[in-house]
């Protein structure tokens, strides 16, 4: 298993060294440069911006002395908001995005495992088909369509949630529950159909017939079971919510990591592209590298592979 | 489902794949509401607009926006364009760029998998190893790179977008090939002294059909509401063309004072899901019995 975890780990600085290489390029080589919308920057200010940023040098130059900076961990200056650095940045904005997606992940698994497993202990009964039928319109309504609909419904028509916002913990709620809604749906069709499937074997019915209760049978021995696949749901799901987070960090205006990303590519705020692009690519390699280990864990049948 | 409930004159005739399967998608009741409305809503984007007496971007700048009346069906938007005659179009756009996507996952996804499985050994593993790695990238935000920085056009859009969903296809396609490549018919053909090429294209791919058109329904559906998320960000399709990811960004913007103009395109859009996925998951449980509850 050590072994196993240090191989996957070692796998990740070539797959970031590519990602990193690929956005320096892709950004630098597109059309439009951080300095040119600005139609207050004289030419010779905006030439000494560029020679300021070492944008004159020649591309691989300016790839090395990037790369260098990268490895030591020196994300660089912000080209466009240059009060802070790449690194403070992040620093400041990720704390938000992490909050917002921990809330949207603890939304998705109380609502949908606790659906989930209703639904399961009474299939096809009329619980099972309402849970699931919310759980198809779940998965069918977009976030961006569900945020401002909530924002529409409590905010404005009833007034008793703030529109947008990330101070106090009302602010907090609709952002939450948009972005947790669809992994909710999610969860619980998985944790539905692998509690049923856990139900019809033969050790459940070994131990109702010991006499167990029936609340000790699904917690004590089905659930391990049950929820394996949405285990293996998490990483790729928790990775989703990141990404997912652009458009509800967009729409609620929260200081988050996903709105200062899609702010810098319209900027074209090359380091601050990369700096983002970098964290995005370890939290999504790191969350799926745990779901893997956290589905071993419970599975001592592919522990050793 | 055993074997006892099909007629005798069935048995005799014998059914092919196909026929079993159509029999079963048609007594699956979500499968087929689904069937019905993704008619309905493909037939109403390419018909509806001809039948308009509106145009996408004609302007009524005297009206304004104006709630659902018998004039205007669903409203008018602030500049007085026709909400129904922009819903249809952008359902002719979003449809479009969530089936050419789809195909272009397909080509690539079915290739790659095909060529993996048959290669089989190192290059096998080494491709299977590379889509593994790809899996773990962040693409959505590769995505939206792509279009802010290289102009926000069609073609590329839907290259960007196909390209993020070929992965899964490729592994889907490959374990088929795995499994096919052993049996006879595979074999006879080696001694026929057919090319490569041809067995794998000619007689190999076409048996994976079944799952790929699975999986290709279910991809639709993500294609589109990657689109419309794009669009919704403004990287997408531009203005004044329409699509509903475009026209439910535009009805956010005035979602307080003209509601309908987020309701309606929403409706719209997250029905389409609502029956492709349907229709996705009967078509599953249609061609792949062993997957079928009964």
């Amino acid at each position: 298993m050590t072994r196993y975890i240090a191989r996957r780990l070692l796998e990740f600085l070539p797959v970031l060294f590519i990602i990193m290489t690929l956005t320096f390029f892709m950004v630098r080589l597109a059309p439009g440069g951080p300095f040119d919308a600005d139609k207050r920057v004289s030419p010779e200010a905006q030439q000494r911006l560029e020679a300021h940023y070492r944008l004159d040098a020649p591309l691989l130059v300016q790839y090395w002395e990037y790369m260098r900076g990268v490895f030591h961990g020196d994300l660089g200056p912000s080209f466009r908001k240059s009060s802070r650095s790449v690194n403070e940045w992040i620093l400041l904005r990720l704390p938000v995005s992490l909050e917002l997606g921990a809330y949207a992940l603890v939304v998705a698994l109380a609502l949908g495992m606790g659906a989930g497993l209703l639904a399961a202990m009474r299939p096809n009964s009329a619980i099972d088909h309402g849970t699931m039928a919310l759980g198809m319109a779940g998965i069918c309504i977009p976030n961006f369509v569900l945020g401002p609909l909530l924002v529409l419904v409590f905010s404005l028509w009833l007034g008793w949630l703030p529109v947008a916002g990330w101070r106090s913990a009302a602010d907090k709620v609709l952002p939450s529950l948009t972005l947790g809604a669809m992994y909710a749906a999610y969860i619980a069709r998985l944790t539905r159909a692998g509690m049923l499937e856990t139900l019809s074997r033969d050790f459940i019915r070994t131990a109702r017939a010991k006499g167990m209760s029936e609340a000790r049978v699904v917690i004590r021995h089905a659930l391990p079971g049950g929820i394996q696949p949405t285990i293996a749901f998490l990483g790729p799901a928790t990775a989703g919510l990141l990404t997912g987070s652009f458009v509800v960090e967009t729409i609620f205006q929260v200081p988050g990591l996903g709105r200062e990303f899609v702010e810098s590519a319209f900027n074209r705020d090359y380091t601050m592209i990369s700096g983002t692009v970098l964290v995005y690519a370890v939290l999504v390699m790191a969350l799926n590298l745990a779901a893997d280990i956290a589905c071993a864990w419970l599975d001592p049948r592919i522990r050793h592979t | 489902m055993s074997t006892t409930d099909i007629p005798l004159q069935e048995l005799e005739r014998g059914q092919s794949l196909w026929q079993d399967a159509w029999r079963r998608l048609v007594k699956n009741r979500a499968a087929v509401a689904g069937l019905i409305l993704l008619g309905v809503v493909v037939a109403l984007a390419i018909a509806g607009p001809w039948f308009s007496p509106y145009t996408y971007d004609e302007q009524d700048t005297a009206l304004g926006a104006a709630p659902p009346s018998r004039q205007h069906w669903l409203g008018t938007d602030p500049l007085g364009r026709d909400l129904l005659t922009r819903l249809l179009h952008g359902g002719r756009i979003s449809l479009l760029v969530g089936v050419i996507a789809t195909a272009v996952s397909l080509i690539i996804g079915v290739t790659y998998g095909a060529v993996a499985g048959f290669a089989g050994g190192r290059a096998d593993a080494l491709m299977m190893r590379i889509v593994d790695i790809l899996y773990a990238l962040p693409f959505t935000i590769f995505v939206i790179i792509l279009m802010v920085f290289f102009g926000r056009n069609f073609v590329f859009l839907f290259l960007a977008i196909g390209a993020v969903h070929w992965l899964t296809m490729a592994r889907i396609v490959r374990g088929q090939v795995l499994s096919l490549r052993e049996q006879e018919f595979i074999q006879a053909a080696v001694v026929l002294g057919l090319k490569r090429l041809r067995i794998l294209f000619v007689h190999l791919a076409p048996n994976t059909l079944g799952p790929v058109i699975v999986y290709a329904t279910l991809t639709i559906p993500q294609v589109m509401l990657l689109e419309a998320f794009l669009s919704f960000l403004g990287l997408g399709v531009q203005p004044p063309m329409s699509s509903w990811g475009l026209l439910i960004k535009e009805g956010v913007e005035t979602m307080e004072e003209y509601p309908w103009l987020l309701i309606f395109p929403g409706i719209a859009l997250s029905l389409t899901l609502f029956s492709l996925n349907f229709l996705g998951d009967g078509l599953r449980d249609a061609l792949d019995p062993r997957a079928a509850k009964d």
